[in-house]
């Protein structure tokens, strides 16, 4: 009963909007399919946005809330994707539910993408900032190379891995419902004392150790957490095509999720969302209008418009109407201070969002008070 | 129970050839307020760094509450009951202030709740959270922080910034806690604002408290006993009138 009443007592809707929105838009979604109003290339559209949104959000954990760059997502994706659609195809032999294969294959790729995670979080713990994002860089190339070189027996080499195409409808349900799932748990963990703590070593490391928080432990968690996210978002890639293939992976890729969660803000679980399926729209778009001769400009396009958002997300026009509309603006708060309301667990306010003009600075906060910190270290 | 709460013996530290403290015996008693004076660069901070496990001393050992703690890190120094504010100060400033002090009451074992208890909200998280909350805000309200508690740390006034980081270095539930330096960039009357909140922790907490300070006003006003550094060396101990009238002290202060 305390726990119905304290869940009551913390909900407040605007904290749970992201749930209702994609379990809406997942309702709608069926029933437009159920009537045929979706096409293949739509469904096969959605499914991308879906995991593609997973990769952001999970990125997200890391670059956003624990502020260390990492640039071997598609590494851990890759490793999910070969591992557990090879897993899927040997179980379709043993198991008749193809639905039931497909969780038990995004389980097993997740947990091999842990383990891999967990690897690269060692070095993490000593490495900092652009150090960092060079060994997760190469480590995801690593691993991309090793599928590369397998045989045609095993993983197929650079031929890919034949997987089972799912049927298109089931699986953008499939898809959905994991991103829901893999939002909850990730909302949940920064919105508790854990998340404070991320939070906290991002701001100030130093700080946070002398807080007695066990920065090691917390690296490790955050860096396996999002590579397990990111085998999971794998194993929906390789059902949603007949092979997987290796060079879908390469640094690109990585780099591709970590502008989705630049653009959608850093630490902003629904900006990662949203600019994931935009990216992923985007990119569609150019790829059916773009033929031909044109086709080559596709990456050029890309980038451009990547810059107009970038340069008109920090407009101060636009800025300004953006604290106009916002409600939680806190400056408006301030005006009248009996409005400040009693927030019993009020965890919208966990104050996360870095503003963008700091990240493109390329000096995250803090990071250089800590490295004169050890300067001095390394000088005895 | 031992009969010093921090006790260290031969404490020092070289970086490189450069002896940047030598000798250090420092003997607190429990519920004492002592003080840790001294020009430019005698080493009060390398002290604090050495307690806290910032750096690991390159000879001596320390021992808090008879337990020795050497060498250990800075979370596990931390867990043993020693807390520490910095001289420039060092919040979480993109956080709201009781969220500052909540950080700060994340090892205590009331408090205690899984990560993955809190990624699937079972009950023990909104329990945990609920109290933790309560707790921060009852800490927040010894320190007058308690109005805005909902504000960014990085918006509070520098005066309240300090209060801040002593109210979350406290939540730690330290044994003993070390100030470096909290009157640093006050005006007078938040000075003795502060004097008057460090004496009220000292007897509602039963706390031991070490204090680094410029403000000789201000540490003879409030230490018991207090040690002067000059170059990494012990100067002088005893009580504060004492130690600040030594010869040698005033020669090291004025010249001479």
């Amino acid at each position: 009963m305390q726990y119905i009443k304290n869940i009551k007592q913390s909900f407040k809707l605007k904290n749970n909007i992201n749930y209702f929105v994609l379990i809406a838009l997942l309702a709608v979604l069926i029933i437009a399919d159920q009537f045929g109003l979706l096409g293949r290339s739509l469904t096969g559209l959605i499914i991308k946005m879906g995991y593609s949104a997973i990769l952001a959000v999970s990125l997200n954990l890391v670059v956003g809330f624990l502020g260390e760059l990492s640039l071997g997502h598609a590494g851990f994706m890759c490793a999910g994707a070969y591992i557990g659609c090879f897993f899927a195809n040997y179980m379709y032999g043993v198991i008749d539910n193809k639905i039931l294969v497909l969780v038990l294959a995004m389980i097993v790729g997740g947990l091999v993408a842990t383990v891999l995670g967990f690897i690269v979080g060692l070095p993490a713990l000593r490495l900092k900032g652009d150090y960092l994002a060079i060994v997760t860089l190469a480590f995801g190339e690593i691993i991309r190379n090793i599928f590369n070189n397998t045989s045609s027996e095993t993983f197929g080499g650079a031929m890919g891995m034949s997987t089972k195409k799912f049927e298109g409808t089931t699986l953008f349900i499939i898809t959905l419902i994991t991103l829901t799932i893999v939002l909850f748990l990730c909302q949940s963990l920064i919105r508790s004392k854990h998340g404070r703590a991320i939070t906290a070593i991002r701001d100030n490391e130093i700080a946070a150790k002398s807080m007695g928080i066990n920065v090691t432990y917390y690296k490790l968690f955050v860096f396996a957490l999002a590579a397990c996210f990111a085998g999971v978002a794998g194993v929906l890639y390789g059902h949603s095509l007949s092979t997987v293939r290796q060079d879908a992976f390469t640094y690109n890729y990585s780099i591709e999720i970590l502008v989705m969660v630049v653009l959608g803000g850093i630490g902003s679980m629904r900006g990662s969302i949203i600019s994931a399926s935009l990216i992923v729209y985007i990119n569609a778009l150019l790829q059916n209008n773009l033929s031909g001769d044109m086709a080559e400009i596709k990456q050029a396009v890309y980038a451009i418009i990547l810059i107009i958002v970038v340069i008109f997300n920090n407009a101060p026009a636009l800025k300004k109407v953006k604290d106009k509309l916002s409600v939680s603006n806190p400056a408006k708060k301030n005006k009248n201070p009996e409005t400040i309301h009693d927030d019993e667990v009020d965890w919208r306010r966990v104050p996360t969002k870095i503003p963008m003009d700091e990240v493109l600075t390329a000096n995250l906060p803090n990071n250089d008070e800590a490295e004169s910190d050890t300067a001095e270290k390394g000088d005895k | 129970m031992a009969e010093y709460l921090l006790e260290t013996k031969n404490l020092g530290i070289s970086f490189g050839g450069l002896k940047a403290l030598d000798d250090i015996n420092l003997k607190i008693k429990k519920n004492q307020l002592y003080g840790l004076v001294g020009p430019n660069g005698a080493g009060k901070t390398t002290v604090f760094n050495l307690l806290t496990g910032v750096y690991k001393p390159t000879t001596g050992t320390f021992y808090l509450d008879g337990k020795e703690l050497t060498g250990k890190t800075q979370e596990k120094i931390n867990h043993e009951g020693i807390a520490r504010t910095f001289q420039n100060i060092r919040l979480f400033n993109n956080m709201s202030v009781i969220r500052n002090v909540m950080v700060g009451l994340h090892n205590q074992p009331e408090f205690k709740c899984t990560p993955f208890a809190s990624m699937l909200r079972l009950p023990k998280h909104f329990d945990t959270e609920i109290r933790c909350r309560e707790k921060a805000k009852e800490i927040l309200r010894i320190f007058d922080l308690y109005e805005e508690r909902n504000n960014l740390a990085c918006n509070l006034p520098y005066g309240k910034q300090r209060k801040l980081e002593i109210a979350r270095a406290l939540a730690t539930n330290p044994k003993l806690l070390l100030l470096d330096e909290p009157a640093a960039g006050m005006n007078p009357n938040e000075t003795e604002d502060l004097m008057r909140i460090v004496r009220r922790i000292r007897d509602e907490f039963d706390m031991t408290i070490l204090l680094i300070e410029h403000d000789l006003k201000f540490v003879s006003g409030l230490c018991d006993e207090l040690t002067v550094l000059n170059f990494g060396t012990t100067l002088a101990e005893g009580t504060a009138e004492e130690a600040l009238n030594d010869p040698e002290v005033i020669k090291a202060y004025i010249g001479g």
